[in-house]
């Protein structure tokens, strides 16, 4: 007998500065409508110097607790997926997991798997509370990625983070399937000791994003014998604002379906945090029975597909902490490309 | 000697840890070994609330050479229910802006770095409701 497991408790973070397009557009003599339109984006948050993916996976893992009604010591494993790890060598996970008192009896381990290497820690903690082994799991997708000054990915690349707790008890969204779809794609990587990623230019397109994402979702509907108006809402990675509609539209989803996730137009891309993100915009807002169908992509490459089914007592806990939307449009700080620079490290001084 | 103190300080600059005289209630943070009001020995551990008062603040233009890249910034004393007061730098939000009596709340941030290749040094600072 397989038992029930799902979300217990859920939160975001995402810092409060912003850049808007026309800004770096500015600084590198591009036309900020063409970007704008391209890329369905018209700003992204920025994180502050003192802000990191660990800082900002213990706010979002502080906003879960909260809303899982538990103590962090009641946590038995902590897996962060980021590809903005801030040691090369030490754990995020170890600092996260000290700052909400889940130490020492704690399973660690980081993930890499470019942007989705968050949802890959949720499906491992997922399965964990499955098999018995443990009662409560935290996953945390935390990153505050960097695109090359000039670069077509500077114009999204930005920073947040999603945390959740999983459980088999107080479940707010049950899993009902799962699914992965993952081959070696070459898209985008970043080797040892460069600052910046690179990206295959238009091979990030049809052969990657769409190829996996789409083998993703089909995967979970011939599992579950879903189709796509079984569901009242959907959420994608995205790495701008026109990827995910455009699958969603692809797969035959409709915008209102979508436009609840989508937070790239106003938040850039989270990387390992995007879709998670987007998950917990539409837990704010999701009736018990509602159907959620979820669809990670990371390059290299692959996409995790999963299907939650929002329980009653959704209710209770969506309004005992911030909301992602507050996070998203209030208390926003505008900042100019100078503050952006060093903000971000783009300015290289001597020791 | 900087992981070391990194370490030490844990239980206070990460979950804001203070300790409370389980004779006399005085709360201490960071906690300490003898109650400075009793003398008493045993203390319970609690957690200072994340929503604190401003009670005084100043803003520092010549700072300490690690800090000058983030100059000028604010520094502030929250006072929190527990009766505790807290020195804290005051950050996302311009100097003009502060206000002595304004709530503000804790958040998880790096408050002091070795060099670029040294520990990190995790803890507390002030930023304003959202
Ligand atoms: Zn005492």
């Amino acid at each position: 007998m397989t038992r029930k497991v799902g979300i217990v408790g859920y939160g975001a973070h995402i810092p409060r500065y912003r850049i808007k397009v026309e800004e770096i557009a500015k600084t590198w003599g591009a036309d900020a409508p063409s970007y704008k339109r391209g890329l369905e984006l018209w700003e992204k948050s920025v994180p502050p110097p003192d802000c990191d993916a660990i800082t900002l996976a213990v706010e979002a893992a502080k906003r879960a607790l909260k809303r899982a009604g538990i103590k962090g010591s009641q946590i038995s494993s902590m897996y962060i997926g980021s590809e903005s790890h801030p040691y090369a060598v030490k754990p995020s996970g170890t600092v996260v997991a000290e700052a909400i008192g889940a130490v020492p009896f704690c399973r660690c381990a980081d993930y890499e798997f470019a942007c989705k290497a968050g949802t890959e820690a949720m499906y491992t903690t997922l399965m964990l509370v499955k098999s018995g082994d443990i009662e409560y799991g935290m996953a945390i997708a935390a990153d505050t990625s960097q695109g090359a000054p000039g670069d077509a990915l500077e114009y999204s690349a930005s920073a947040g983070a999603a945390a959740f707790v999983m459980g088999a008890e107080n479940i707010v969204a049950e899993i009902e399937y799962t699914t992965s779809f993952m081959t070696d794609t070459p898209d985008f990587w970043r080797r040892e000791h460069q600052f910046y990623p690179q990206h295959g230019g238009r091979y990030t397109g049809e052969p990657a994003y769409f190829k996996h994402t789409t083998g993703a979702a089909k995967s979970l509907f011939e599992k579950s014998g879903t189709k796509p108006s079984d569901f009242q809402w959907a959420v994608f990675h995205q790495p701008n604002g026109k990827f995910p509609m455009r699958v969603g539209q692809m797969l035959g989803f409709k915008k209102e379906q979508m436009e609840r996730g989508r937070l790239t137009p106003r938040l850039g891309n989270t990387y390992s945090g995007a879709s998670p993100i987007g998950l917990t915009a539409i837990l704010d807002v999701a009736k018990p029975g509602d159907r959620i169908f979820m669809v990670s992509y990371g390059s290299g490459a692959g996409s995790d597909g999963f299907i939650w089914r929002v329980t009653e007592r959704i209710k209770e806990v969506q309004n005992i902490t911030t909301q992602t939307f507050t996070l998203l449009d209030e208390k926003k700080v505008y900042i100019d490309y100078g503050t952006y620079a060093k903000f971000r490290h783009k300015i290289i001084k001597n020791d | 000697m900087f992981p070391a103190r990194v370490a030490r300080e844990m239980p206070h600059r990460y979950r804001l840890e203070a300790a409370k005289c389980k004779k006399c209630g005085a709360v201490f943070f960071p906690h300490r070994l003898i109650c400075r009001e009793c003398g008493h020995r045993e203390f319970d551990t609690i957690n200072v609330s994340a929503i604190g008062k401003l009670i005084s603040y100043t803003v520092i233009h010549t700072p300490a050479s690690q800090f000058k890249d983030e100059s000028p910034f604010a520094l502030g004393i929250c006072e929190f229910l527990e009766g505790v007061k807290i020195t804290a730098q005051v950050v996302d939000i311009a100097a003009a802006d502060i206000k002595t009596g304004m709530d503000l709340q804790i958040e998880f941030r790096r408050v002091q770095t070795d060099g670029h290749a040294g520990v990190i040094g995790y803890g507390y600072k002030f930023v304003p409701l959202i």
